[in-house]
């Protein structure tokens, strides 16, 4: 397949600023309406037409890649394609209400959150679920700190959250700021938990493990049942960070598996669109015993319909309000389209996809057996050289670098979405990025909008805004 | 089973016809699908979740159906969520599929328009607070507020206490992540006093100390209420090495005193009063501060840099600060953040304008004071309470229980919150002003 991705430029620029197509200043004159002493003198923004902005912004997609542009398989993100109607039932005029409003007057709104408590406690196997977290860090660090009230519940003090070194970054930074040491804790040679290593980090300082499940490399943690009762045994929880959730989807739950505490990432198995970096969601489930910890408010059915509490213990508020609302319609409106049945096979054709591509590929996959991701290694080639290559084939990169446990890794999942002639192309970026010349990947992209942009500039001389460009241009 | 064109049913988004699925199953060496989950029997899952999966356009109708259950009210609420309207150009263009279905820009190369929709977005921000640096988004205000004062903790380590003075009206919400966040840290939150529904600020002199890390103040406060000393609060932080962090959004900062000409050293608040519309407290948090705390700041940063044909060019910069580098030692957890409403908000300020956008703040203060005066005019009716400006809301004293007012107003077709027995908080913009007349005449019949 050949690509060229759309570039608009002049001089030595791609499309300009709004503020170098206008910059208009306008003096605050509030007269009669507050003291000038409260306003402030003026205020310099572009003004512009509304045809121009179309324009601009028009231009500026084009010089984006997307889901619906092709292949987008970055490892642990699961860039699906988001169903164009879930944005529809999002734009309902109807359920954008306020979060002030009554009970009684919202039952709509209600019901669709205690319905997708429902949904998502159904899935992963938990007793009860909050909806508030806005991302799946949000749920890392909402979990967490249930955990932590459960364990101060029982006059337990604990200090310490014990991660596997291939974990989400997220894990660590979660477990941080809920004020834990991390034990952080190496992998085994076959890429899973060490379970000589988990036994002499497990103490009565353990309050959590917190595993992904199958974990980064995509690799199913056999273990777990022996995992679940040795934490328990020391008086710690299980937690499961759900990013890679749609492996499994129909076939385990994490609470089937001991887990107590577990995050969905709904932007990522339930289809609701990235949008360049969130919004997301990360509801957050939990068995009976830590259901009364829970984040206020919940929603529950009564007799008289739906209504808000707020559980006995709560840790209290993790967002503002009730969290990305706008998300968790689009995330409800996807269970319901696909249903077990749907749900089921998205698993079936992700791990089926990931398997399918990496049979395709001449690069080696160093673990296994893995499910709806896979770690190549593209050996004694950077990894990130031979992503930018793949660029210049019309397809979105691998994750890369990452899980370290594999080096020169390449994380890759194709999500369900994509059929056996785009794996096929895939597969080609892959062969042929990665049998380049030296050249080729070192000049690499060169059919993107820009070409391969220096960052460590960026970072020595950073310029965060176009008031910083002034003197220097 | 299949259905039309040989395609199985299951996944509507799965495109795998059976004969490509088979193909798969042959090059990967196995019978079916199944055989590739490495599950122990233990933990599989052989239950049904009971969802039944349904047609597209059923499902819309149903959807349509139940949001029809919520009661078509015309609000006139706020208290840190504001709806103002938002022009058709921000739905059309945002919904474009290069940018909603796009994802962070770890290949910056491939990703230059959002890049620099979210530069721009950084620079408008830089404009409105007249701080330097902005990231490109938090979730909301509160969670932004969080990271301000879990940003001043690091600042100031070697403080003898780690107290964070926060207002006595400060938004319940607010108020709970705050708590949530500062507990790990071993912080703690005092509350000051307010007078009038302002800041006492002499109240606030007296508690301030060396144990302060940060002081927060907001304009407009959640009453509504615009503030008049914020040089004044800000001097009393930074005289004791505290740092002034200020509250506000993206309208009342086209308007009120600049940020930085107050002393504010970090402004947090709500930017999706534009770009959003109302969505049951969805947000878009705004977080600006000074140059010399830039590698403290919390989320992504886009940056400017040049690529290698030295074309001006845009990146995700300074990631060192974040998780996925720094992990348990990074300067806050947060990954996925709001990027797709900070393209909207930035969309809809462009289209607004300097002019339109004040203008905008203009009528927010205006409008509210024009309606409070309508409903001081009715009996047993104070409007506003306190004794400011404010910018568009305002708390109303009612002699009759505020509760039943309520009830009585929603029965009327508009929805206003109840403070407590006897007071009520009205907000009013571009979005509902159109029926104030009708909000003024419902009052009317129902004290």
């Amino acid at each position: 397949m050949n690509f060229d991705q759309a570039r608009f430029s002049r001089d030595d620029e791609y499309e300009p600023l709004l503020s170098e197509k206008d910059s208009t200043t306008v003096e605050v004159d509030s007269e009669g309406v507050l003291p000038d002493d409260l306003t402030r003198d003026e205020l310099t923004l572009p003004a512009l037409s509304e045809p121009q902005l179309a324009r601009h912004y028009t231009r500026l997609s084009q010089m984006n890649y997307s889901v619906e542009l092709g292949p987008y398989p970055l490892g642990s993100c699961t860039m699906k394609y988001n169903p164009s109607f879930t944005e529809d039932v999002a734009a309902d005029p109807n359920a954008g209400v306020h979060p002030d409003r009554s009970d009684r007057t919202i039952q709509g709104t209600l019901g669709l959150l205690h319905g997708l408590q429902e949904y998502l406690a159904d899935i992963g196997g938990m007793d009860a679920v909050t909806l508030q977290p806005p991302a799946g860090a949000a749920g890392e660090f909402t979990g967490i700190l249930v955990a932590k009230a459960y364990h101060e519940s029982r006059d337990d003090d604990r200090s310490e959250i014990i991660i596997p070194s291939s974990a989400h970054g997220t894990n660590f930074a979660s477990a941080a700021m809920a004020g834990y040491d991390v034990v952080e804790l190496p992998s085994d040679d076959d890429g899973r938990v060490d379970m000589e290593a988990l036994d002499a980090a497990i103490s009565e300082e353990t309050a959590a493990l917190m595993l992904t499940n199958p974990n980064t490399l995509g690799l199913f943690e056999r273990d777990i049942v022996d995992i679940a009762e040795m934490v328990h045994d020391a008086g710690g929880l299980l937690y499961y960070d759900g990013a890679n959730l749609n492996a499994l989807l129909g076939r385990a739950r994490p609470g089937d598996m001991g887990f107590d505490i577990m995050h969905y990432n709904v932007h990522k198995t339930f289809a609701t669109p990235h949008g360049g970096g969130g919004p997301g969601a990360g509801p957050v489930g939990v068995v009976e015993e830590l259901a009364e910890f829970l984040p206020s408010p919940m929603v529950r059915e009564t007799a008289a319909g739906y209504e808000q509490y707020e559980p006995e213990s709560s840790i209290g508020k993790v967002h503002g309000f009730a969290g990305n609302w706008l998300v968790l319609v689009k995330a409800y409106a996807y269970i319901a389209r696909l249903g077990d049945a749907g749900l089921a096979d998205a698993s079936a054709k992700a791990v089926l996809n990931a398997n399918y591509l990496a049979s395709q590929i001449d690069l080696e996959v160093p673990y296994g057996p893995f499910h709806h991701e896979f770690a190549a290694t593209s050996g004694d080639r950077d990894a990130a050289d031979v992503a930018k290559r793949m660029l210049d084939y019309g397809v979105h990169p691998p994750t890369t670098k990452w899980p370290e446990l594999v080096s020169q890794a390449m994380l890759t999942e194709p999500t369900e979405v994509e059929d056996k002639a785009s794996l096929d192309d895939l597969a080609h970026a892959f062969n042929a990025a990665y049998a380049d010349s030296d050249e080729a990947l070192e000049t690499a992209p060169t059919k993107t909008s820009a070409r391969r942009i220096d960052q460590v500039s960026a970072a020595r001389n950073p310029r965060l805004s176009w008031q910083a460009l002034g003197d220097d241009e | 089973m299949t259905a039309g064109n040989g395609r199985r049913v299951g996944s509507p988004y799965a495109p795998h016809t059976d004969a490509d699925e088979e193909a798969m199953l042959n090059a990967v060496g196995v019978d079916s699908a199944e055989a590739l989950f490495d599950i122990p029997d233990e933990v599989r899952f052989d239950g049904e979740f009971g969802v039944p999966g349904t047609d597209e356009q059923e499902l819309r109708n149903a959807m349509a159906d139940l949001f029809s259950r919520n009661e078509e009210l015309t609000e006139f609420l706020g208290r840190g969520h504001h709806a103002h309207y938002v022009p058709a150009l921000v739905d059309d263009l945002s919904r474009r599929s290069e940018f909603l279905t796009s994802y962070t820009q770890y290949q910056p190369e491939i990703a230059q328009g959002f890049l620099q929709v979210l530069f721009e977005y950084q620079s408008m921000l830089v404009e409105l607070t007249g701080l330097p640096v902005a990231n490109c988004s938090m979730y909301d205000a509160a969670t932004a507020l969080a990271e301000a004062a879990l940003l001043a903790n690091r600042l100031r380590r070697g403080a003898s206490g780690h107290r964070v003075l926060v207002p006595e009206h400060l938004h319940e919400g607010r108020l709970g992540v705050l708590e949530n966040y500062l507990d790990g840290a071993e912080m703690e939150i005092g509350e000051y006093p307010m007078d009038d529904g302002a800041v006492d600020v002499e109240a606030l002199a007296d508690l301030v100390d060396d144990e302060t890390v940060m002081v927060y103040a907001e304009t407009p406060t959640v009453r509504g209420v615009i503030e008049e000393r914020l040089a004044d609060i800000g001097d009393l932080a930074h005289d004791n090495d505290a740092l002034f962090c200020l509250g506000s959004d993206l309208v009342a900062l086209a308007l009120l005193e600049e940020p930085a000409s107050v002393g504010a050293d970090v402004v947090v608040g709500e930017a999706g009063a534009l770009g959003l519309g109302t969505s049951y407290g969805m947000g878009l948090g705004i977080f600006a501060t000074r140059e010399e705390y830039l590698r403290q700041v919390p989320g992504r940063l886009v940056g400017v840099s040049e690529d290698s044909a030295d074309m001006r060019a845009f990146t995700l910069t300074l990631q060192t600060r974040e998780q996925h580098i720094r992990k348990e030692r990074a300067t806050s957890n947060i990954c996925t953040n709001q990027a797709w409403v900070a393209l909207r908000t930035a969309m809809h300020m462009a289209w607004l304008g300097p002019d339109r956008l004040v203008d905008l703040a203009e009528r927010a203060v205006t409008d509210a004071r024009d309606l409070a005066a309508r409903l001081d005019e009715l009996s047993g009716v104070k409007a506003p309470l306190y004794d400011r400006h404010h910018f568009r809301e305002f708390v109303v004293r009612t002699d009759q229980p505020a509760p039943a007012i309520t009830n009585d107003l929603a029965g009327r077709g508009f929805a206003v919150h109840a403070l407590d027995d006897h007071r009520l908080q009205v907000c009013i913009t571009d979005a509902n002003a159109d029926a104030a007349d009708g909000l003024v005449a419902a009052f009317e019949e129902v004290i």
